[in-house]
């Protein structure tokens, strides 16, 4: 499962900036349906900074972080990341597609994708989404 | 915010608007923006040891705050500063604006944890020296209330692959305030170092900064040759403004400082001004005072390499730095002053988004 889940997310260069779609199978795209995404954090970068999936698919986002510091990957539309980016709650987990991440530790959340779309995500601790701590999930 | 032959001494001089501050580098202020306007730092090496001298400003507002400064080498000892070496020196190289005040008033060890191995407490300042590579540094600063910035993983990663040695200090502006520290007040904090390996830390100055922020720091070098500078004069971001033998007055005011004995008869002064942006502050000062005219392309942060193109060594551990030790333990006096250290802030819990 885990080994399909990473052919279906497009990896982004070292620094986060830009990225490449992988499919999971040649040319087509992989079934709907659940799939883990693993997103690799080291110098406060998403790796893969662009993920792809098919619509009605349920991500299950294992969050590596390989940093001192910690982090927190927020899976929303534009109106979510502009909430966390104002907002002061100490952690997150409750709700799908929200998670914080300690340093040095893996974190997971789940979050199902039902309209074709892209969705942002990201980091909101401070300075870490102007940092450039963010990435897309291209839902189609 | 950030030691040297006959003698490195960095001074930081730093400005801010509103808040708590820390000399020696950025600064992150309560709203996660940057403060720090300016830093000005003095070192200097005397007979292989660097004598690196900064300061820690206090600008009113409580709360502790917190600051890491990348170090050449490990620290015999971290005392009290002189109460005026900075002071004097910014005077010597600003005689009109002095006058004008005179006139109105008068590596591999990234995954091992970080290992403590001095601690020392200068007014209100806690003082740590770590080992460690940039993770475990990163770590323990996390572990103790340092608020890091999102790009101080890879940036302390850059310093550790050349020095595995910091200097964590913890300022609380609240104890300051309770000691008397005035406003705009500094607290001198004197490293000894021995070393082989004169750099000055500059792209930390840039931790935590916006890019369309600046970085505008003061270096002061004092050696008994004339320096070779690695990046040099013109190089983006780098203007050395002064290199002249330093005058008899200076070096006498420096001496007569408390804890600057050391101080020589001779040296020449070098001011190098840096101004720049953030993403244009990508390297550190390599300094060669031999007269061999080789700094080090690794200990300026320009190459990866373990070994060094241009002196066949590292930054580090090897011919390059051995060499440069022999020039420096053969009466090689640097002195200088930069902007070398990173305030960061000091959190109870840290805070996440909504």
């Amino acid at each position: 499962m885990r080994s399909l889940a990473l052919a279906a997310v497009v990896v982004s260069t070292a620094a986060g900036l830009g990225g490449c779609s992988v499919p999971a199978r040649g040319n087509e795209p992989p079934p709907a349906g659940e799939r883990t995404v693993v997103v690799d954090v080291r110098w406060s970068r998403f790796s893969p900074s662009v993920v792809e999936v098919p619509v009605g698919t349920t991500v299950r986002f294992e969050v590596r972080n390989a940093d001192p510091i910690a982090h927190e990957l927020i899976v929303g539309d534009d109106s979510v990341q502009d909430r966390h980016e104002l907002g002061t709650d100490a952690r997150h987990g409750d709700r799908p597609g929200e998670i914080s991440v300690p340093a040095r530790s893996t974190a997971v959340t789940t979050r199902t994708f039902s309209r074709a779309g892209r969705v942002p995500f990201g980091c909101h601790l401070p300075g870490h989404w102007a940092y450039g701590m963010r990435g897309t999930v291209t839902v189609g | 915010m950030r030691r040297f032959v006959a003698a490195v001494a960095v001074a930081a001089a730093v400005v801010l608007g509103a808040g708590p501050a820390l000399g020696c580098g950025g600064l992150i202020g309560r709203n996660g923006t940057v403060s720090l306007v300016k830093t000005t730092t003095l070192a200097a090496y005397e007979n292989g040891v660097e004598h690196y001298v900064t300061s820690f400003r206090f600008a009113g507002a409580g709360g502790a705050f917190g600051s890491i400064v990348p170090l050449p080498d490990v620290p015999t000892a971290v005392e009290r500063g002189g109460d005026w070496t900075l002071q004097r020196l910014v005077r010597e190289v600003s005689p009109v604006r002095l006058s004008a005040r005179a006139d109105a008033a008068r590596e591999t060890l990234a995954a091992a944890p970080a290992e403590v191995l001095l601690e020392a407490r200068v007014d209100a300042l806690d003082l740590t020296v770590l080992r460690g590579g940039g993770d475990s540094v990163g770590e323990w600063a996390t572990q103790n209330g340092f608020d890091l910035s999102p790009d101080a993983p890879q940036v302390l990663d850059f310093y550790a692959r050349r020095s595995p040695i910091f200097l964590a200090a913890r300022f609380d502006a609240d104890a300051a305030r309770q000691r008397g520290l005035g406003l705009g007040e500094g607290i001198p904090v004197h490293l000894t170092i021995p070393t082989a390996n004169p750099w000055v830390p500059l792209r930390i100055l840039g931790l935590g900064r916006q890019a369309n922020e600046r970085v505008d720091a003061d270096v002061f070098l004092l050696t008994e040759r004339r320096p070779a500078l690695l990046p040099g004069d013109g190089a983006r971001g780098i203007d050395v403004a002064r290199q002249q033998p330093a005058s008899r007055s200076l070096l006498a005011d420096l001496r007569s400082d408390a804890g600057m004995g050391w101080m020589p008869e001779d040296m020449l002064l070098s001011h190098v001004k840096v101004a720049a942006s953030p993403a244009d502050l990508t390297y550190d000062l390599a300094v060669d005072a031999s007269e061999a005219g080789r700094p080090s392309v690794v200990a300026a942060g320009l190459s990866d390499g373990v070994v060094d193109p241009v002196t066949g060594g590292g930054a580090g551990n090897g011919p390059g730095r051995l060499m440069l030790w022999a020039t420096i333990a053969g009466g090689v006096a640097v002195v200088t002053a930069a902007a070398a250290a990173v305030a960061v802030r000091l959190s109870a819990g840290g805070r996440a988004s909504a």
